[in-house]
């Protein structure tokens, strides 16, 4: 390849991905630019444009909500996901770790069809599972509560946070663990000593992989808060958004409000975010 | 030889408590919901007098449940390869050693950290086209100021497009992880291999047909089922974008389930639908995990 041509082909794939990195990044223009409007500025006829002066209204008026209008804002339902997702997280996390343990090296009789009757789980259609789901949690009395959707979070988060414990633990050399054994170490010393000490970037990909899962989670929501005082934000933001009195500007606003959690561990994470993707997907 | 009894009974008392969880909220409800499906269940109080193939016969009869099917259909067929070529597209060309490589990276995956509801809300105002009186919305304004009014349209509130304008969000919110799963395999195969192929006098064009795709295959089998699970399962993005749709053109199976049950009280009608996405979802991902972990076992 003649030098000539071989600038060409650079500047031709340099072309293609940054015009990509536009068409990607044209939803996030249209939120950054709406959100930061003062309210004399918003209309849909100039939405493309930059606004002139830089005002933060809109985040205040979806934090806040206006009584005037009979819509409250969306800052109880942030703190209802943020009492939501951190225990919720945190459970699943450990409750996998101890499985992806058992399934990566104290194989039983058995074990090679339980784990992938527990992968099954992360794929079926939560609606196969809704009507019943309903009925046991009003019986536990954890209907319609954070405690409830934490329950659930932590039960339907089961499949892939052992999945993804048993693919790190897998990678362990078994020899490690044979010589504990021989050792006379026990299977929770071993896990005590050995693994959990080493298991901190796992920890890291599972925790960050169920923060956004439930974070972002608005089936388990809609169906297990039905009070909006209880509600997680993406239903709050849904029931915003749905809303005719709601400017579109404050939905916008809303909406940006309500990714940041994740789109923050995304910028400062996005390599264990990644790394939790691919344990999710391919074979370990 | 007692010290492995008690280790294998602590692990055995290790994995219990997912174990029998899975087993009631997952194994159990499912049953629930299929038994459900054959009850006359159609009011708040449970009826569990049994009414056989009643449930489905009335649901196949009904046409929100039709154009549901068909729906589904051209989502998972249009949302699937859109996926997988944009993934691909971009994970070649990033792997091309490009300089920014982690930034092209970033943009195209950050979609994903993102929760349907937002995805929906932003892509709503982004597809509304606007009415005559007002001028236009969103991407058809964008187009319009662009010189390209030629491609305005209705997008989902033209019952054409309907489920079609949804594929575009989703492909949007999606396609960067069918690029890291490529992009992953791209890092995997070897230099000395393309090498090889390039010393026997291959172009880079035979090395990516010839080495290159064929190595990808396991990576695109495994991104067909999880955007087919996707796809089949599709609720939040479609809720928050469109809702139903002008003669439910935006309509999906996920949504009439939670509509009848949860709205409409039809408990055995939504456990029907529910037991009909189940089915799809059991056929594109059983065979998938039996064929993983036979492999696992040979390996």
């Amino acid at each position: 390849m003649n030098i000539f041509r071989f600038r060409f082909y650079r500047l031709f794939i340099y072309t293609i991905l940054s015009l990509a990195t536009l068409l990607y990044l044209l939803p996030v223009y249209v939120l950054l630019v709406t959100g930061f409007k003062s309210f004399q500025e918003v209309n849909l006829a100039t939405m493309w444009q930059l606004p002139t002066q830089i005002g933060i209204e809109s985040f205040v008026r979806a934090w806040n909500g206006n009584e005037s209008q009979g819509f409250t804002g969306l800052a109880g339902n942030f703190l209802n996901s943020v009492y939501l997702t951190v225990p919720a997280t945190l459970i699943s996390a450990m409750l996998g770790s101890m499985n992806g343990y058992v399934f990566a090296k104290w194989k039983f009789r058995g074990s090679e069809i339980l784990f992938p009757a527990f992968l099954f789980g992360m794929f079926i259609p939560y609606q196969s599972i809704l009507i019943p789901l309903v009925s046991v949690l009003q019986k536990m009395q954890l209907y319609g509560s954070i405690p409830g959707l934490i329950f659930v979070h932590v039960v339907y988060g089961i499949p892939i946070t052992t999945l993804i414990f048993r693919n790190y633990y897998a990678a362990v050399p078994t020899e490690l663990i044979e010589a504990a054994k021989i050792d006379g170490a026990s299977l929770l010393g071993i896990y005590r000593w050995i693994l959990f000490p080493i298991s901190i970037p796992g920890f890291v990909v599972v925790l960050i992989w169920q923060f956004t899962a439930i974070w972002n989670d608005f089936l388990f929501g809609v169906i297990v808060t039905s009070r909006p005082a209880v509600q997680p934000i993406s239903v709050a933001l849904n029931n915003l958004a749905g809303s005719y009195v709601v400017e579109w500007n404050v939905q916008m606003a809303g909406a940006l409000i309500a990714a940041l959690p994740t789109l923050l561990v995304y910028i400062f994470l996005g390599r264990y975010f990644v790394r939790g993707l691919l344990a999710g997907s391919l074979k370990g | 030889m007692r010290r492995l009894n008690r280790d294998r009974l602590t692990a055995i008392a290790l994995i219990s408590p997912s174990a029998i969880l899975i087993a009631i909220f997952v194994y159990g409800f499912i049953g629930f919901n299929g038994y459900a499906s054959f009850t006359r269940w159609d009011g708040l109080l449970p009826d569990f007098t049994w009414v056989g193939l009643r449930n489905y016969e009335k649901l196949f009869a009904s046409q929100r449940f039709q154009i549901d099917i068909a729906n589904i259909f051209t989502f998972t067929v249009l949302f699937i390869p859109a996926c997988l070529i944009l993934g691909l597209l971009w994970a070649v060309l990033i792997d091309q050693r490009v300089k920014g490589e982690s930034f092209f990276r970033s943009i195209f995956l950050f979609p994903m950290a993102v929760s349907a509801v937002v995805v929906g809300v932003v892509w709503r105002w982004l597809l509304a086209p606007g009415t005559a009186a007002t001028g236009s919305y969103g991407l058809n304004l964008l187009l319009e100021q662009i010189g390209l009014g030629i491609l305005k349209n209705g997008w989902y509130t033209d019952p054409q497009i309907g489920i079609k304008a949804v594929v575009i969000a989703a492909t949007w919110q999606m396609s960067g992880y069918t690029m890291a799963m490529y992009l992953a395999g791209l890092r995997g195969i070897s230099e000395e291999l393309r090498e090889a192929a390039r010393i026997d006098g291959a172009s880079e064009l035979q090395i990516y047909q010839y080495v290159v795709l064929p190595l990808l295959q396991p990576i695109t089998l495994s991104a067909t089922i999880i955007l087919g699970q996707i796809a089949i399962n599709v609720f939040a993005l479609v809720v928050s974008m469109t809702g139903p749709g002008p003669g439910f053109s935006t309509d999906v199976p996920s949504l009439f389930m939670f509509d009848t049950t949860f709205r409409g009280s039809n408990f055995s009608q939504g456990a029907a639908i529910a037991t009909i996405m189940l089915l799809f979802i059991s056929g594109l991902v059983i065979p998938y995990l039996i064929h993983t972990s036979h492999n696992e076992v040979q390996a």
